[in-house]
Formats: C-alpha cells, sequence, structure tokens
C-alpha cells in the first residue's frame, strides 16, 4: 500500500485528455485523496501534445511530484515525452490501437489496452477515455463504482443510457486491466482516504469565488491566458447577484472600466496577464493619482511579448511594482496557495477601499491553472470594510463650494464620496489637483498632495505579509520565494532537513509595499539565503537585496524554461550551493 | 428645480478666447437643466486635451481621465449607477484617433450615456499637428506638406457600427446643440453628438465662417426623416457629412443594460457586497 501516488494521461489536444484527467480526480477528490493537478497545453485548440499530470495523496501536496508511476497514453508520442519521468517500477498503460512501445531495457512495465476498440465495442470511441480511467482504477484498486455519481453529474443530461453506457466503459477497461496485472503490483494499491469532502479547485476558481465574497459585483476583462476562467466564473455568477461582467475590446478599456466603476461606487476587478498589464499601466497610474480603488489580478506566463502563453512564470514582479511613470501608491499581493488566493482577493477589495489606491493580485500560471485540494474556506472570515467612504448625509457645502476629496490628512487617507450623493460634488482629475481637485500646478500643493498619497501606505496593516517557516534561530539557509514555487520548496526543505541543514522558509505574500520588518531578521538569522524563483533575472532577489540588504548572502535558483520547479530540481540546487 | 447657473463652477476655463468649446459648456450646463437634473446626478467623464477640461467646468460630478479613455470610464460609472447621467466628452484626437477602438465599442455596446465629440479637426493643446479629422492638404506643424490622409467620416462610422442616437450641431448654435443634448441624455442607449467646435488658434480653415457656409441643417431638407439610416446615410455622404441636426436616432433598440441577463434595477454601487451563508455554501458545494 501506499500514500501517494503520481499519474499522467497525454495524447493529442482537443482528444478529451483533460476530461480524462478531470473524471479520474474529482472521483479521487471525493474519496477524501489532496490531488494536485497541473496541465501541460499549447496555444492551439487541435493537436499538439498535452497531458495532465495528477498526484494523489492522503496528505495535503502543493506541487507536482518529481516523478510518475503511471503513465497514461493515446499515442506513442506521449510516452516518448514523458517516459523520463517513469521511476524504476512504473507502469504505462498505453491503447493498444497505435502499438505502443518503450525503450528496450527500462524497468517499466508496459500494458497495452485496448482503449478505443473496448469504447468503439461498447457503442462510441469517444468513451476511450473512460476505459482509460477504468483500467488505471484497476491499479489503484479503486472500485468503479466511485466514479457512478461523477458520471451522473457530467452526463446526465444526455440520458440513463449514456451514464450507463460511460459506467460501462469504465468496468469494461477496469477488467481488462485486472486480467493483465493478476497480483503482480500490489505495491501501487493506494491507501484509503479519510472521505472528507472537500473543494478541488484552480487558483483562478478561487480568485473568481474571493472576488464574490469579496463584494465584487462588476468585472471589466479582455480574454487572455491564463487568467479567463476567472471572467468565465463570474459571467456566470454575477448574474444571480445582480452583477455584470463586460467584455472589452482591450485590456486598457477594462482597466479603465473598472476604474470609473470603482469610482462610481461598485467593488470592479479586470484580471489578465503579462501583456494586458503591460497595456494596463497608464490607466493604474490615473488610480494611483486620482485615488480611486481599483483590483487588477495578473496570472503571470512566459514573457516577454507574447512569449510562452500556456507556460509557467514569475516575471512580472518588477514590472507589477514599478510599472507606470511617475509614483503612486500601490499595493502587491502574492498568494502561494489557492486558500490564500481566496483570502487575498477579498482583502484586496477592502484594502483598495481603505487605502483608495490600486491593488495588484499578482498569480502564476502554476497557482492559476494548476488544481489542487483546498482545506475548507471559512466564511466567518469573509469581512467588507469601506474605508473613509461616506454614506450618510452630507452637510451643505457654502455655494458652488467643492467637496474636499483629496483633504491633506495625518494619514493621508481622504473621505471619499460616490457620484450621485448630495453636497459631495468634486473633481476628479489625473492632473495634479488640489483639496477639492481642481487642477493646481502650485508648488507647495503638488508636495503636499504627493506626499499624502505616498504616506497612505507607510501604516499598511496586512495580517501575514509572510508565510513563514521558521525552526530554526540560526539557519544554514533561509529559502525565499513567491506566488506557486512554495510546495516545492516544502519538500525541498524537508529532504535538506532529513540530511541534518538547519532551513527556514520565508515565501512573501505581501511582495509590495515589501515588508522588511517580517523579513529582515530571517535574513539575519540565516547563513545563506536562496531565493528560488522563475524568471531569468531573479527578480526577487533583487527586490530583497533592494529592501533588506546582506548581498553577499543571496543567491538564486532560477528557471524560465516553462515548466514548474520540482520538489527535487530545489533540492539539488540547493544543495549545490549549500 | 436647478437652472443652468447651478451647473456653472467658479474655475476660469483655460480655453482660448472665441474657442468653440465655451458653447458645448453652455449647452451642457443648459440641457442639463432643462431635462430637470440636479448638479449632483450628473457625472461628466472627459478625456485629455484642450476641450477634455470640460468636465472641471462644469458643476457637476467629474472625473477628467486618461487620454482616449472618457468612454471606458463613462461606461464604467453608468455600469455602477444606473440612477446617474453620464456625459463623456472630450476632443477629436481624443475620440477619433487614440480613443477610436472604444468609441466603435461604446456605439455597438449602447450603454445609456451620452458622448460628445468637440470637434475641431486639429490637436490643439500639443499646439497644432493633425487630427483624423483634418482634411485632405490640411497644413499643420506634423504635416507641413499638407495630410495626405483622408479625414475620417464619423457620421457614417457611427452608423455602421450600429448606432442608435447620431447627431452633429455646430458651437455657435447653442439652441440647436442645447436641445440636441437634450435629446441624447433622454435617449435610452448610446447618443454621440459630433460638435464643429473652431479652434481659433490653430486651425485656420475650417473656420467660425467656413462652417456658416459649408453646413447644411437637416431642418432645411425636405422630408428628412431621422428614423431612416438608409436616407441618413445617403444624405450625410450627399453633404460629405457637412450637415447638423439630429441625424439618426433609433428609439426601438434596447439599451446594453435592459438587455444583459440578471442586471440589477437599482444601482449596482447600492448593493448589498455581503454574501449570505447560503450562497457562499452554495457557490463552495460546486468545487466539491
Amino acid at each position: 500500500m501506499i500514500s501517494q501516488l503520481s499519474w499522467k494521461v497525454g495524447g493529442q489536444q482537443g482528444e478529451g485528455i483533460e476530461s480524462t484527467g478531470e473524471i479520474f480526480s474529482i472521483a479521487l477528490n471525493r474519496l477524501g485523496y489532496y490531488l494536485y493537478g497541473y496541465r501541460h497545453f499549447s496555444s492551439r485548440i487541435k493537436g499538439g501534445h498535452t497531458n495532465n499530470k495528477i498526484r494523489v495523496s492522503t496528505t495535503q501536496v502543493r506541487s507536482i511530484a518529481d516523478d510518475l508511476d503511471i503513465l497514461v497514453a493515446f499515442d506513442q508520442e506521449t510516452i516518448d515525452f514523458n517516459f523520463h519521468e517513469l521511476h524504476d517500477g512504473g507502469i504505462v498503460i498505453a491503447d493498444a490501437k497505435f502499438n505502443p512501445t518503450i525503450p528496450d531495457g527500462s524497468n517499466v512495465t508496459l500494458y497495452a489496452v485496448p482503449f478505443t476498440d473496448i469504447a468503439t465495442n461498447l457503442g462510441t470511441s469517444l468513451m476511450k477515455n473512460m476505459v482509460a480511467v477504468g483500467a488505471s482504477s484497476a491499479v489503484l484498486g479503486l472500485d468503479i463504482d466511485v466514479y457512478q455519481e461523477v458520471v451522473e453529474e457530467i452526463f446526465g443530461r444526455k440520458g440513463q443510457q449514456v451514464v450507463e453506457k460511460n459506467m460501462e466503459a469504465l468496468r469494461a477497461g477496469a477488467q481488462f486491466m485486472k486480467e493483465q496485472l493478476g497480483d503482480s503490483i500490489q505495491t501501487m494499491k493506494l491507501e484509503k482516504a479519510d472521505g472528507k469532502k472537500r473543494m478541488y479547485m484552480i487558483g483562478n476558481d478561487a480568485i473568481a469565488l474571493g472576488a464574490l465574497a469579496g463584494g465584487a459585483r462588476f468585472m471589466a476583462a479582455y480574454p487572455i491566458t491564463p487568467a479567463s476562467e476567472i471572467m468565465e466564473y463570474l459571467i456566470k455568477k454575477l448574474p444571480s447577484l445582480g452583477g455584470a461582467v463586460i467584455q472589452t475590446e482591450d485590456e486598457i478599456a477594462a482597466c479603465t472600466m473598472a476604474i470609473g466603476a470603482n469610482y462610481a461606487g461598485v467593488r470592479t476587478l479586470t484580471a489578465s496577464a503579462g501583456p494586458g498589464l503591460s497595456l494596463m499601466m497608464e490607466a493604474i497610474g490615473l488610480a494611483g493619482m486620482t485615488e480611486t480603488p481599483v483590483v487588477i489580478v495578473d496570472t503571470q506566463r512566459g514573457g516577454p511579448s507574447t512569449g510562452l502563453p500556456t507556460k509557467q512564470e514569475q516575471s512580472d514582479l518588477m514590472a507589477i511594482i514599478y510599472g507606470t511613470h511617475g509614483e503612486i501608491p500601490k499595493i502587491v499581493i502574492a498568494p502561494s496557495t489557492v486558500q490564500e488566493a481566496f483570502y487575498d482577493m477579498v482583502e484586496a477589495f477592502n484594502l483598495a477601499e481603505e487605502y483608495q489606491c490600486p491593488v495588484i493580485v499578482l498569480s502564476d500560471l502554476q497557482l492559476s491553472l494548476g488544481k489542487q485540494t483546498v482545506e475548507p474556506l471559512e466564511y466567518d472570515k469573509i469581512e467588507i470594510r469601506r474605508g473613509k467612504l461616506l454614506t450618510g448625509e452630507l452637510p451643505t457645502l457654502p455655494d458652488k463650494e467643492y467637496f474636499k476629496r483629496y483633504e491633506v490628512t495625518e494619514d493621508g487617507i481622504s473621505p471619499r464620496v460616490l457620484p450621485g450623493t448630495p453636497n459631495g460634488i468634486h473633481h476628479v482629475t489625473g492632473v495634479e489637483h488640489a483639496e477639492t481637485g481642481k487642477p493646481s500646478e502650485v508648488a507647495a500643493n503638488r508636495k503636499a498632495q504627493m506626499d499624502k498619497r505616498l504616506r497612505k501606505l507607510q501604516h499598511l496593516k496586512f495580517n501575514m505579509p509572510v508565510y513563514k517557516q521558521v525552526k530554526h534561530e540560526e539557519a544554514d539557509v533561509l529559502i525565499v520565494g513567491f506566488n506557486s514555487t512554495r510546495g516545492a520548496i516544502e519538500e525541498a526543505m524537508e529532504r535538506l532537513e532529513l540530511e541534518g541543514f538547519k532551513v527556514n522558509h520565508a515565501h512573501i505574500r505581501l511582495v509590495h509595499p515589501f515588508p522588511t520588518d517580517e523579513v529582515l531578521p530571517l535574513v539575519q538569522a540565516a547563513k545563506k539565503v536562496i531565493v528560488v524563483e522563475h524568471n531569468a533575472t531573479g527578480q526577487l532577489a533583487n527586490l530583497l537585496k533592494m529592501n533588506v540588504g546582506h548581498a553577499e548572502k543571496i543567491s538564486s535558483i532560477l528557471k524560465y524554461d516553462g515548466n514548474p520547479f520540482l520538489p527535487n530540481e530545489v533540492y539539488t540546487k540547493c544543495k549545490e550551493l549549500l | 428645480m436647478a437652472t443652468f447657473k447651478d451647473f456653472r463652477n467658479d474655475v476660469k476655463p483655460n480655453w482660448c478666447p472665441g474657442c468653440g468649446d465655451f458653447s458645448v459648456q453652455a449647452a451642457i450646463q443648459r440641457a442639463a437643466a432643462n431635462v430637470g437634473l440636479e448638479p449632483h446626478q450628473l457625472a461628466v467623464i472627459s478625456g485629455i486635451g484642450c476641450s477634455g477640461r470640460i468636465s472641471g467646468y462644469i458643476h457637476s460630478y467629474g472625473f477628467h481621465g486618461i487620454h482616449g479613455r472618457a468612454l471606458p470610464i463613462a461606461q464604467g460609472v453608468k455600469m455602477a449607477n444606473r440612477d446617474l447621467t453620464v456625459i463623456a466628452a472630450g476632443g477629436d484626437g481624443d475620440g477619433f484617433a487614440i480613443g477610436m477602438g472604444h468609441t466603435i465599442h461604446a456605439i455597438r455596446r449602447n450603454i445609456d450615456i451620452t458622448y460628445i465629440v468637440m470637434d475641431n479637426q486639429i490637436y490643439g493643446l500639443t499646439k497644432g499637428q493633425t487630427s483624423p479629422r483634418s482634411d485632405v492638404g490640411f497644413k499643420t506643424k506634423s504635416t507641413p506638406q499638407g495630410s495626405v490622409e483622408p479625414a475620417l467620416s464619423i457620421m457614417e462610422m457611427a452608423l455602421s457600427a450600429g448606432a442608435t442616437f447620431v447627431a452633429q450641431s455646430f458651437s455657435s448654435d447653442l439652441k440647436e446643440l442645447t436641445q440636441l443634448i437634450e435629446e441624447g441624455i433622454k435617449h435610452k442607449g448610446f447618443s454621440l453628438i459630433n460638435v464643429f467646435s473652431p479652434c481659433v488658434t490653430y486651425n485656420k480653415v475650417n473656420t467660425y465662417d467656413w462652417f456658416k457656409e459649408h453646413l447644411v441643417s437637416l431642418s432645411t431638407i425636405e422630408g428628412y426623416d431621422p428614423s431612416n439610416r438608409d436616407m441618413a446615410m445617403q444624405t450625410l455622404m450627399k453633404h460629405k457629412g457637412l450637415v447638423t441636426g439630429l441625424i439618426y436616432q433609433n428609439k426601438e433598440q434596447k439599451s446594453y443594460q435592459d438587455l444583459i441577463h440578471g442586471y440589477s434595477e437599482t444601482p449596482l454601487a447600492h448593493a448589498d457586497l455581503q454574501l449570505s451563508k447560503e450562497k457562499f455554501d452554495q457557490l463552495v458545494a460546486e468545487f466539491m
């Protein structure tokens, strides 16, 4: 019996690889297993190799596995492309139709199962995915009945007969496989899971759900990989809350429309990836200058330019923090898990209104699209705070006087009223302005308004700006990362600890303003600092050097080939540096 | 009830004496009062350029955004609060050069706002360069040999993009302009009003006199029917776009907000932000 296992299904894009993984993983999730799924795909609709790698465990996992136990192949390319990941004793289950072969001399067993033939005999070759899932389940020792519920949900609309046929395909795959296996691979039988019901979702689902919980009732966005799921989820859900999503003509419209809507009082987000964020930069400056709240999600992908649109990268960090001309207050949050993504979205809307500035929630492709089991999200932790928004009746203003929307205050934050409010008339402009919002080039006013805006974040309150795993007062190494690398770092750390290294871990959640007070002591307490990130120039390492110093201690592990870090890579490279 | 004077503020416009934009400012103030608005019920959203300053010269809520983006901001404002009267305003460079993508899509989206373009066929604030509305041969600092690019036929473009309200006016005709803005505000959908608003400093060709000579009022065309799109298109083409009045109005087409599914009938800005426990549990269960 084993407590975790890594499974991958691969084939041509458009032949149901994703749904094969979905059915398999949803059923396992309902049995109480923890899952982590990651899709390898290309920027095309049909054709090209695609695969879905799923890790199954009886405890929480937050990274792709280093290797592979089972590879399900719908074509020879899948075997050729992924074979190296299989460890000794691993198995390949391939469609007999293409006469699969594996390299000579490997300690991997190939089972040719007639996925297509079995499916065709049962009615349609489309069900070959079900045969493959059935065959996989036989290896794991799973009862096919666990799929009944999922199959009914997916195919119920098409009638009971379709449901039955699919169940038959699952059983036929399992039966065929059982006969092949005999007693040979007891080692792959999975330990029983706890049977608890948990959410199974991608980061983008959590971002979208967090937006709803955070009070967002409007979204303006333009489709882009890997952000579109956020918009697609909200298009389904917002109408039931009276809200709406507009698919705009471009990202500039998306961002400025979101700014207009926030100005007028509805919590509004936009979401995009690097290319869209590049287009939004001027608008982000407008939000900063006019002190208009707005929440923007950046799901990072491979750059620059169109780059690697469907691949993992974390190279927008500096552009997001320092992008837009001039200097504005801005908050940048980088959740590292699906749970954090949910709570950070709720908080993003609160902070945007409290500090009256743009808040950017930074994700990356692995977090946005990686599908993972999530511990329950707590309703009681959802809180709506609107800062200095005035909602009551306002005192009458003397004739033609404007409300002081940009009143210079001690904390830099001014009272805010929404258009439509009697006695609240004021002007809003991206031009430097006086307290009433009316344009002003007076030097003293310029300084007062700049200082006021930048003062707002000096006392930013942010709960848990750094996720810390700190076991050692004096550490051999502090490993630092942000966004989705947390799982790979945690696993590498466990291995290093087993070998006697003292390792601390800091995952930066609030990347701007940088939580220097939290991070500096950790850097001081470590002999070395290793920053793990998905870019070529070490952006987080540079940010760390700027904010906490100790450049001599800091080295980088960088990966920018499009694929997520594996725990083993982080472990091996850390060892080289230690 | 508010009068046009209530829509005046104490800011002195930085427009040149004689600028056509003064009349547009006055027309908006009059139209707002005539349709019965109070100043706080109006939001004027403007772009960048001389004319873009207009949102600061009217006593109402005003948002002076970034170049070319008045329309997406204005649509966002209206989506957030459908009870507000939203007027977007800017120049021909703002709306038909840098902001053209937004103009076309705002027209076809048909959100219930009014867009007033102060069209002077030149870039004024940057001191005299060509605009997409400049005629061929027009000499400017950026086209010293004369522009070789044809001027955009903006009214025809609006019609072909599916506009439901298209009007054109001349800043010298305060009465007609005021009336058209009133009709634009009352129109249930996107209303585009292009106003020939001469630049007295940098455009020595398209002057007040030039327009008086060339403009044809639709009221002088016998049998003109603004509900007839074919007639509107043909008339525009016949007069090279130099007509004034209500060119086209489709009163049947519902606005974007009346068409989309589920959209709140009360302002979204007043919505309860807290999800109910029941709704939250239901959303969470969908992922299990």
